[in-house]
């Protein structure tokens, strides 16, 4: 490694190579990022991966249907529950189960507090990237509501594995309406304050408006998704374009913006925020009643086919692929990540801009690394 | 279009693709020599506009290695599926889509990394998640006697 990088180092650009990561508080994880300098310009950024890989992939293949669930949990640990959801939509699909509505609205409203405590936690460390510390405090002080919610009804804060084929592990904690509602009327007050805080701050939109510019064609040729997509305009939600759970029953509009930069990729999030939650008041007060899950055989065995399921995480578009040929193991499993594809455009953002505005580059499109490396 | 007619579509580029109709998508089978015009053809067509490449998923068939692209047009909300294969595993070459798709770029290294599978034209082929010591895990040959407990 060391002779790669000494022949970097003396090219003829008279570019300056350094390490960032894998230990660097800006990169969320163990990312290490091999970037060329000139002065302070960056010019050119290649990730080197693999330091947390699991071969998750490989693992789902000696596994049954039911336990790679709980594997799917530990890719994008803030989208937790979403990640489970996809495993299951797509086992029932493939197995034409019909889902009773109490399932699919649990399913949908879980997700969405699942969105807004990612987007509050990515919030606290976007701000303390860019050096607001309060916006750290804050942000987790909230985020701890949501948590406990989950604690209540799944038994896990993070790590919820509350989705199984077929429906649900157990029924909602009856004080589950009552808590969502409460935070909902709190989250509502505090929202504001966000904006106070670090949306109008003008520091930080020196720091970020015309920073990283990603154009919809880019956009859509990386196939950058999710929040980060919609700021360029790239209209990739999956949950208006192929309903899954109780998303065609709800009225919410697709957050876009056309800028493409930094500031964009952030108001997106935060306009999210308050999407997702008219989201939940839609469905909290209309819980229909019903079994929390269908019984489903003991041994889940797909018929032999190929399976796609796309559902949309924090990050974005969250692909699972399932190759079966009859067996209760998976032939094949594949996880289209979105933070693996989000992370192929950062060289082609970050060229030309100074070295600083990489960690605000980085910390706009949410990294996860458990997510990418899998 | 529908599947139906994405089928026509994709037969009257190349009439000597295979053709199956799946539960969600149609799935075009392309001999691999053709696949990158087939593909770079599917993109450019005002009637397909095939612009986001959404996964690429490389598969370990037990005889042959190939690769399953999922597309989506941003136009027309509809999708398909393609595959190619290669019967050779000692030394497998597909061609890269990567011009076509940046996307690929990215998900054709971790082809090559974790199946070994080689893409011609591609800008930067290195190993993405392991280093060049490793096997080919992914592959359903790999063994690993220390990790992987069998029962």
């Amino acid at each position: 490694m060391e002779e790669e990088l000494k022949d970097i180092a003396l090219d003829e650009q008279q570019e300056y190579v350094i390490n960032m990561g894998p230990q660097h508080p800006s990169t969320h994880g163990v990312l290490r990022l091999v970037v060329s300098l000139k002065g302070e310009i960056v010019k050119n950024v290649q990730p080197h991966l693999g330091y947390i890989h699991r071969g998750i992939e490989k693992m789902c293949e000696s596994i049954t249907y039911p336990q790679i669930i709980h594997l799917t949990d530990r890719m994008d640990y803030l989208s937790a529950h979403i990640n489970n959801e996809a495993v299951c939509l797509a086992v029932e699909k493939a197995l034409d189960t019909e889902i009773p509505d109490r399932i699919k609205v649990i399913r949908t409203i879980m997700s969405e507090l699942t969105r807004i405590q990612s987007h509050q936690l990515w919030w606290a460390s976007f701000g303390m990237d860019l050096g607001g510390l309060t916006c750290f405090f804050y942000g987790l002080r909230d985020r701890e509501k949501v948590l406990d919610i989950f604690e209540e009804t799944c038994g896990g804060r993070m790590i919820v594995s509350y989705n199984c084929p077929g429906g649900l592990m157990y029924d909602i904690h009856p004080n589950f309406q009552k808590r969502v509602k409460d935070f909902i009327k709190y989250f509502r007050k505090i929202i504001p304050e966000y904006d106070q805080l670090l949306s109008g701050n003008v520091i930080f939109m020196e720091r970020s408006k015309g920073i990283g510019r990603l154009s919809l064609e880019d956009a859509i040729s990386y196939g950058v998704t999710g929040p980060s997509g919609r700021a360029s305009g790239f209209s990739c939600d999956v949950r208006k374009h192929e309903p899954y759970s109780a998303y065609d029953r709800v009225k919410f509009n697709e957050v876009l913006r056309h800028d493409g930069d930094t500031y964009s990729r952030y108001m997106v999030r935060i306009d999210e925020m308050r999407e997702s939650m008219n989201i939940i008041e839609q469905l909290i007060d209309n819980i229909p009643e019903g079994p929390y899950a269908v019984k489903m055989k003991p041994i889940i065995r797909l018929p032999e086919g190929e399976y796609y399921q796309r559902v949309e995480t924090a990050r974005g578009e969250l692909g699972v692929f399932i190759i079966s040929d009859g067996n209760k193991n998976p032939y094949r499993v594949k996880f289209r990540s979105p933070n693996f594809v989000n992370l192929g455009a950062l060289n082609h953002i970050s060229k030309d801009f100074k070295i600083a505005d990489l960690v605000a580059i980085g910390g706009s499109l949410d990294l996860v690394i458990p997510d990418i490396d899998r | 279009m529908d599947k139906v007619q994405l089928g026509e579509f994709a037969k009257s580029l190349d009439p000597e693709i295979e053709i199956k109709e799946g539960r969600q998508f149609i799935e075009v089978t392309i001999p691999s020599p053709k696949f990158y015009q087939f593909a770079k053809k599917i993109r450019e067509s005002d009637e397909t506009y095939f612009d986001y490449l959404s996964c690429l998923t490389g598969v370990d068939y037990g005889h042959d290695l190939g690769v399953v692209y999922h597309l989506f047009s941003t136009k027309y909300n509809h999708g398909i599926v393609l595959k190619t294969r290669t019967t050779d595993r000692e030394n497998p070459h597909l061609d890269s889509v990567s011009d076509i798709w940046k996307t690929a770029d990215f998900h054709e290294r971790e082809a090559f990394d974790l199946l070994g599978i080689r893409f011609t034209n591609h800008p930067d082929l290195r190993r993405l998640f392991l280093d060049s010591s490793w096997g080919y895990p992914l592959r359903k040959d790999y063994v690993d006697d220390i990790n992987i407990v069998t029962k």
